[in-house]
């Protein structure tokens, strides 16, 4: 068979950091967080930026842990517009101050996502582990809005918080955003250890659904409305990075080269890191990304159905954290033998009665020596 | 979008030369458009001081097309635009 052609990818996910003074229990970060000193330097970063765009990538999303934790922040996002990529910070507001704010919008920062995890300090203060974290979000939101800086507020929605949509997007809008990404939890990292105390209700899914696309409807042309829905209660996997190795990367703090955020959760792949090897050899040629590029790689079922070039088999992680193998077919697609599992999930986990307690998301105490 | 409506690119949406793809883009939050020829030729006229009538007139002239169907395609290209806040627009 020929090979796939492959493009060259559109965004590229710096992971600057782990640490993050949030402890959010549905974190994408994976169980074993990486300590400061193996953090990529400032200098390092500036080239992998200047690499990127010259592989063709176009967006730049700086996230951590939690970016601002970065002294260097305002340096790196200067580096990343020097290199021509438009410039996104997903951040949880803390640890960024008005100065702060003027000094990144002075390094030429495109845009800001903002992170909430609840619309009411209580709630808030308690998914993300830290007291006073949404009144300081709010100043900051104020602060944003009075800057200009284009605003998406990032909505993390689960079992605790589902209810108060329409409270979320309310909120949004006083906010002054341009956009809103409602993500419902996806069972990867911390969220996957977590599952059971996050997973929402059948109801509540239908509920939201209907919420949005009303919302929708109100706000066109004032605010745009990006709805995650939570996979499990779908028929038909999600394009999971709109296909392995096709449209973006990940680096981790330490500069390991990733197709996706969870893609260390499966066995056997060799990760290439940006400190040693060169970007554009790691996307085309690179294992990893190599692995499950393409249609390949793909089951029988996947390889014959009328779906392959519209979720291209689902996410590889989510078939290896609900089955235990990679290349198995997603186990939401309704057609995949795997799907039963993930139902008898959902009847456990889903419409079950009192949620357990959270496991919030923390690095290891250091091992004594 | 009636044709005295003035659009303009709203601060984070910004055109882009895109050297590797040899094309046009239109980056936005979590957007990147490639854009065809059409599309970078009436985003290259926004500029935030002109109406829609007035960039499509233009449009029309340097391109000998009739004005009436010019102005619909602005129209429609810049309303989608605008449905997703890409552009902005002001009545002068």
């Amino acid at each position: 068979m020929a090979e796939p052609r492959v493009d060259p990818p559109i965004a590229m996910l710096a992971e600057l950091t782990h640490r993050c003074p949030l402890a959010c229990p549905y974190c994408s970060n994976p169980l074993e967080l990486a300590a400061k000193e193996t953090e990529l330097s400032t200098g390092t970063w500036a080239r992998v930026f200047r690499e990127a765009a010259e592989l063709g990538v176009l967006q730049l999303h700086l996230s951590g842990g939690e970016p601002a934790s970065r002294r260097d922040l305002e340096d790196l996002v200067r580096h990343a517009r020097d290199a021509g990529l438009y410039t996104n910070l997903i951040t949880s507001g803390i640890g960024l101050t008005r100065a702060r704010l003027e000094a990144l919008v002075a390094a030429g920062l495109d845009h800001i996502q903002l992170s909430v995890q609840g619309v009411r300090a209580d709630i808030s203060d308690r998914i993300g582990g830290y007291r006073g974290g949404f009144d300081r979000k709010m100043e900051l939101a104020s602060h944003i809005a009075d800057l200009g800086i284009p605003l998406t507020l990032n909505a993390v929605m689960h079992r605790h918080n589902l209810d108060d949509l329409p409270a979320t997007l309310d909120l949004a809008l006083t906010l002054g955003a341009r956009r809103i990404e409602v993500a419902c939890v996806q069972f990867q990292g911390w969220a996957l250890r977590n599952r059971a105390a996050l997973q929402p209700s059948r109801d509540q899914v239908d509920t939201a659904k209907r919420i949005v696309a009303e919302a929708r409807d109100r706000h066109q042309g004032r605010m745009v409305i990006d709805f995650v829905p939570p996979d499990y209660y779908a028929d038909f996997p999600k394009a999971c990075m709109g296909g392995w190795g096709s449209t973006g990367l990940n680096v981790a703090p330490d500069g390991t080269a990733l197709p996706c955020h969870a893609a260390q959760t499966i066995p056997g792949l060799a990760f290439q890191n940006v400190a040693t090897s060169a970007l554009v050899d790691i996307w085309y040629k690179g294992p990893a990304f190599m692995a499950f590029r393409g249609t390949d790689w793909m089951p029988e079922l996947c390889q014959t159905c009328d779906r392959r070039d519209i979720d291209f088999g689902g996410c590889r992680c989510q078939a290896m954290a609900v089955l235990g193998d990679p290349t198995a077919t997603d186990p939401v697609c309704r057609k995949s033998p795997g799907r039963a599992t993930l139902d008898a999930l959902l009847a456990a986990e889903g419409e079950g009665g009192a949620a357990p307690d959270f496991i919030y998301r923390r690095p290891k105490p250091p091992v004594p020596a | 979008m009636t044709p005295a409506a003035i659009p303009v690119l709203p601060r984070g949406v910004r055109l882009h030369r895109d050297k590797v793809r040899r094309a046009e883009v239109l980056l936005g939050p979590e957007t990147a458009l490639m854009l065809d020829q059409i599309g970078a030729v009436i985003l290259n006229e926004v500029d935030g001081k002109r109406s829609v009538g007035e960039i499509a007139g233009d449009l029309a002239a340097r391109f000998g097309a009739p004005a009436d169907e010019v102005g619909a395609d602005v129209v429609e290209f810049l309303k989608g635009l605008a449905d997703k806040r890409l552009v902005d627009v002001t009545h002068g």
